[in-house]
């Protein structure tokens, strides 16, 4: 009878798996859940594994139990009926009724009932198999009396983990736990006594100590961060400027190394623009090796002459582009000399229909700058090219 | 709903509907308990909350980034034992028996604990990114092999395992799988209150209300690289009360701020918000 509960949290995108949804079906046939409310809490806490989920939840929790709890008018008497309740004895008693039939059945017995009952089948009461109360049996009903402090659907409408959606929210840790999956550890390090290998060693020579020794584990990475600066980029100042604080105390790798640009670079690039420190992109190419990852951050977006114009001189380009080699070109030459490169855009996908986005995203794959965007480009650059 | 253990929280550990709930899943399920959230939100005090609750001993295993998935089960002591037996005569135990050189880790002594205790992996994000797999077999089974002695050992008592992260990487799916997860969210202020109160009753009411006010303002400080925790809060009310602070004092001055914000650069976003005259509640 949960299919649709099943079905709809599938819908949100989350892979809950059978060996999971066995278990949620086990602790409600064991009597785990009472009411509502506490279906909410158990089920997230069995099918969901992350925060970042549980506005999918709320979603799929509100849209299977919308208008099945009800608020209706209660009398304090009754309420007072329930509020000792008599835990449930017995097993979990399996109802075959709709929601519908059973809304109507509840006003009826509200209106008729006159006195406390515990453990019927009947009356709004407590522990009992009837549907309606407090602490009853019955897979399913209506909860009137104590429970959980506030009503599950009023929690799951809320949506207050909205702001948790990997697919929105970033600060700088998610980055780094992101970027820190680039890490490719070879042993390579200084060298350290290898207490295993000594060991094996040392019984093979007859239990004279012969010591061995390995090397240490180390990083080899170095990532390159590739900047677009100024103009339209603007607006995700704060957005880049996180990206580049996570991948500055990022820990681990051998370098981190940060260029600027603006749109796209013109034979040079620089250090830090507003001093004009800038450095001819050959020359930093030629210090590349197969262990660079390079990340361009960039919204790709500019007018057409920028990328496909055979020089550019305007304050960026600094003239460098005389040399016979438009925008595009630089890109293609950066990605044959280092494969290993992927795009950040940190403009919505829908926005990508522009020209120049669509030609610099056949170059370089191209992700959108959220956490689930970087974890796919970090996934990219750790295949082989 | 009957036939284990009930977890209510406790006079000192101020717990939501939802926590008591998945706590109450786990035991019941026999599975581990996956609890993530802020630092300072209260984590491993949750284990000591259970255990105490529970009457039932608690074991602790603290995670570092070098720990071993082994360590937790059992190690064996190689290098003591080929020392002894190169020099027998210093040999406190039979260099024969291979058992004498074998130590059970926190795991191994859960398992072979001869009452259900309460079993807590302290930060397991803290090591390798393999490391949780390595222990899905232990967790699964609450049983581990010993290869030296051909010995598998299984948990009398499968243990109330609760397992603490920080999120400092992402779990393998396999592992989270297994898991009943609870995420403790940042305590509104009502529950605040209430957890301040279990902790530090005798402090006069104003105080408390003064400095709490200030401190979700500095938690709504979006700039901040670090927000001040529920643990952050109760060093400085301590601090406060001790030094006489008044709630004037506290809302227009907010004195003893490195007990709250640790990092400088915070310090001085801060203070940089101050001589702006932006408000911080």
């Amino acid at each position: 009878m949960f299919d649709l509960l099943l079905f709809n949290i599938r819908t949100q995108g989350v892979k809950v798996g059978v060996g999971e949804w066995l278990v949620f079906l086990d602790g409600i046939a064991r009597g785990l859940v009472v009411d509502l409310d506490g279906l909410y809490q158990f089920g997230r806490s069995i099918l969901i594994q992350s925060e970042t989920q549980f506005d999918s939840w709320d979603i799929a929790f509100d849209a299977t139990f919308k208008g099945v709890e009800l608020e209706p008018d209660i009398s304090d008497q009754l309420l007072q009926w329930l509020a000792d309740a008599q835990a449930p004895s017995g097993p979990p008693v399996d109802l075959d009724m709709s929601w519908e039939e059973m809304r109507k059945l509840f006003y009826e017995r509200l209106k008729e009932q006159k006195e406390r009952h515990d453990g019927g089948n009947k009356w709004i009461g407590t522990g009992g198999t009837s549907p309606f109360g407090s602490q009853g049996r019955t897979n399913r009903g209506i909860r009137v009396g104590p429970g959980g402090n506030r009503s599950a659907l009023a929690v799951a409408g809320e949506r207050r983990w909205s702001n948790h959606r990997a697919d929105t929210q970033l600060d700088v840790r998610d980055f780094q736990v992101a970027l820190r999956a680039l890490r490719k550890l070879t042993r390579d390090g200084v060298p350290e006594l290898d207490l295993d290998g000594t060991i094996r060693k040392t019984v093979d020579n007859g239990g004279d100590i012969d010591l061995d020794f390995t090397r240490a584990k180390e990083n080899k990475v170095h990532l390159v961060l590739l900047l677009d600066t100024g103009g339209s980029m603007d607006p995700h100042a704060r957005l880049v400027s996180q990206l580049f604080t996570a991948a500055m105390e990022v820990q681990g790798f051998r370098s981190v190394t940060t260029w600027h640009f603006h749109n796209v670079p013109y034979g040079v690039l620089y250090r830090d623009y507003r001093t004009a420190d800038r450095v001819p992109i050959d020359e930093v190419l030629a210090s590349m090796s197969s262990n660079h990852r390079l990340v361009w951050v960039g919204d790709a977006s500019m007018a057409p002459w920028e990328l496909f114009g055979r020089y550019h001189d305007g304050p960026w380009g600094g003239g460098e582009g005389r040399d016979g080699l438009n925008g595009l070109s630089w890109l293609r030459r950066i990605k044959e000399m280092c494969p290993a490169s992927i795009w950040l855009n940190p403009d919505p996908v829908r926005y990508w229909a522009h020209p120049t986005v669509s030609t610099i995203g056949a170059i370089f794959s191209m992700f959108p700058l959220t956490l689930e965007g970087l974890q796919d480009a970090v996934r990219k650059l750790r295949s082989p090219v | 709903m009957s036939g284990f253990d009930r977890f209510s929280g406790s006079e000192m550990y101020i717990a939501d509907d939802g926590l008591l709930s998945s706590v109450n899943a786990a035991v019941a399920l026999e599975r581990p308990l996956l609890v993530r959230g802020e630092p300072g939100t209260g984590k491993t005090m949750l284990a000591h909350a259970v255990a105490k609750a529970l009457g039932k001993p608690l074991m602790t295993w603290h995670v570092k980034s070098t720990t071993q998935a082994k360590e937790g089960a059992y190690t064996y002591d190689v290098v003591q034992r080929l020392n002894d037996s190169r020099f027998p005569d210093e040999a406190d135990r039979d260099v024969s028996d291979i058992r004498a050189y074998i130590k059970m880790g926190v795991l191994g002594r859960a398992f072979q604990a001869e009452e259900q205790v309460v079993l807590l992996i302290d930060e397991i994000d803290k090591a390798d990114i393999e490391f949780p797999n390595d222990l899905l077999r232990e967790l699964d089974e609450m049983a581990f092999y010993v290869p030296e002695i051909d010995e598998t050992v299984s948990a009398k008592f499968r243990p109330i395992t609760i397992i603490t992260s920080n999120a400092e990487k992402e779990l393998p799916t396999a592992f989270l799988r297994r898991c009943v997860f609870h995420y403790i969210e940042f305590p509104d202020r009502e529950r605040l209150n209430k957890i301040v109160d279990a902790h530090l009753p005798e402090l006069p009411s104003s105080l408390v209300e003064a400095a709490i006010l200030r401190f979700y303002g500095l938690r709504k400080i979006e700039a901040l690289r670090k927000k001040p925790s529920t643990s952050e809060l109760l060093d400085w009310l301590v601090v406060l009360a001790r030094s006489g602070a008044s709630p004037e004092e506290i809302a227009n001055r907010m004195p003893f701020l490195g007990t709250l914000i640790k990092n400088e650069k915070d310090l001085d976003t801060i203070a940089a918000r101050k001589k702006q005259g932006l408000g911080l509640a």
